[in-house]
């Protein structure tokens, strides 16, 4: 491979994938390498994907993509020990074109990604590791790979090596993540007849469901589960941070397993059978985490440059724009052979610009907030439950008198002024 | 719902692995001497860490490749590399 290219992607998921296909269709030379057997193999995610952002690069790909439900509902649980308080939003116009999101499995959905990418002419080489990225003068001029004379050169390389970017660390655009940057996340792929998960999801043909849960989901700790309907199976995960599960030693499957079983789940589970087990890490740092993305010869796209929303669970979306805008800046500096980090900087100016870093810096301290105040998972979802089992238990006591019960119970476990704190500090962490 | 341990949650993964581990644990005195909790046989989610007694063992052939590990080790004792090309686990589904 002693060839030039334009443009060398590392990785194929939806960030790298986004980014090739759009400098391909646009008439650039693409390498596209991934170290998996096949693009997707090594990769998780909960399972929703949203509609918008990847249409922006495949128009109504929803009529070949292989995908499992449009989602229609959106529920979230405050769970405890032996209850929930439940909310959520269902809409019959999400079931209908042009979609809000879907639930995907990975695997066959980012292979077909990468073939229409294939189709446009990307070049994509599989079960290839690039070592490092092959710097010269202070330019990234290409990279070397663990295959036999695998060093290849490229005018701009684009990183979209995950979450373990080993090759943004090796630049020094950022330093090893910090235990509570990222959160561990398993999850279990667990199949189930579609008869069965239209019944107690409550959903007719092709309608789907997701839920969130926080509180006893995570015994407590900041983090969160969720349940994805899938055409003929579901998905059920769970994360905490990384440093909260080392800090309440927990095993991360002991903690799946507990929510398969909690009572407020199995029922929805019952008799399914495990058909895979995966682990995976969530940038999760945010916006103070978000590397440089940007320089002489190289960009950094999706999880590599940290871009995930985990309040509202956004990632692929986000990965498949920051790959796009990526192509949009490449080609532009092809067109003025200027592939230096002022002229690359179109990107990063386009990143900032867009709902990406828009979100990320609303939420810039909420994991900052709900890791270093802890009581908003482990205390008041409790207490939010017994606030509800009180209010909606008939005992002759008047409502008036309960919502005063309520109220004193709430400021008296904690006091007033510290639940006003709370308040007020999780308002502003989101607001 | 049947649960399954974390063996048989590992039997349902398909890894095609390599002769030799991509996985090191750099001093095993800094496990032996500096870190009681060998907190990364607990948090690890395939069980990869096993203490025995007087060394780590790494079963790097069931790896999910999280990066857990290199990033969780309070010692930074552990040299994280990826598999070699088309090497170690491949997800099927999700």
């Amino acid at each position: 491979m002693s060839e030039k290219f334009d443009v060398i992607v590392v990785g194929a998921g939806p960030a790298g994938t986004s980014c090739a296909y759009t400098c391909a269709k646009n008439g650039l030379k693409v390498l596209q390498i991934e170290r998996g057997e096949y693009p997707g193999c090594k990769n998780v995610m909960g399972g929703v994907l949203y509609r918008q952002q990847m249409e922006e690069i495949i128009p109504e790909f929803w009529k070949e993509a292989p995908l499992e439900r449009p989602v229609i509902e959106q529920r979230f649980w405050m769970m405890d020990k032996e209850s929930a308080v439940t909310f959520g939003y269902k809409g019959l116009e999400w079931g209908m074109e042009p979609y809000n999101n879907f639930t995907v499995l990975r695997a066959p959905f980012d292979q077909w990604f990468a073939k229409k990418g294939v189709e446009q002419g990307v070049l994509l080489v599989n079960e290839t590791v690039v070592l490092e990225c092959i710097v010269e003068n202070g330019k990234v001029v290409g990279v070397r790979t663990d295959r036999p004379d695998g060093e290849v050169y490229a005018d701009v390389v684009v990183l979209a090596d995950g979450v373990n970017s080993l090759l943004g660390k090796q630049l020094g655009f950022h330093k090893e993540f910090r235990p509570d940057e990222v959160a561990l996340t398993v999850m279990e792929v667990i199949n189930l007849s579609k008869d069965k998960i239209n019944d107690r999801f409550n959903l007719e043909e092709n309608q789907g469901c997701t839920i969130e849960i926080f509180g006893d989901s995570t015994k407590g700790n900041l983090g969160t589960a969720f349940i994805y309907t899938n055409k003929e199976s579901i998905n059920i995960g769970v994360g905490t941070t990384l440093s909260s599960m080392i800090k309440a030693k927990l095993k991360p499957y002991d903690l799946l397993d507990y929510l398969k079983t909690h009572p407020m789940v199995r029922p929805l589970m019952e008799g399914g059978e495990s058909l895979e087990y995966l682990a995976h890490l969530i940038p999760e740092g945010g916006y103070h985490s978000v590397p440089k993305v940007a320089g002489n010869g190289v960009l950094l796209v999706g999880d590599a440059a940290q871009l995930v929303n985990a309040i509202h669970r956004e990632g692929s979306n986000m990965a498949m724009k920051s790959g796009k805008m990526a192509a949009e800046a490449i080609i532009d500096a092809k067109k003025r052979n200027d592939f230096s980090e002022s002229s690359l900087n179109k990107y990063r100016e386009a990143l900032y610009d867009s709902f990406i870093m828009k979100d990320l810096e609303k939420y810039k301290d909420a994991a900052h907030v709900f890791e270093h105040y802890p009581q908003y998972f482990n205390e008041y979802v409790p207490m939010i439950n017994r606030a509800a089992s009180k209010f909606f238990t008939v005992d002759g006591t008047s409502k008036k008198d309960k919502q005063k019960q309520i109220m004193r119970s709430i400021t008296g476990e904690r006091g007033r002024l510290k639940v006003i704190q709370d308040m007020y500090r999780a308002w502003k962490a989101v607001k | 719902m049947s649960t399954k341990n974390i063996e048989e949650k590992q039997y349902l993964i398909r890894f095609k692995a390599d002769t030799k581990s991509h996985l090191t644990v750099l001093d095993h005195d800094i496990c032996m001497t500096k870190c009681p909790d060998k907190i990364c046989t607990i948090f690890c989610p395939a069980e990869v860490y096993k203490w025995e007694g007087l060394r780590m063992q790494v079963g790097y052939e069931g790896c999910h490749e999280c990066g857990s590990c290199r990033i969780g080790c309070p010692y930074q004792n552990i040299k994280w590399e990826y598999p070699k090309g088309g090497h170690g686990i491949v997800f099927r589904l999700a």
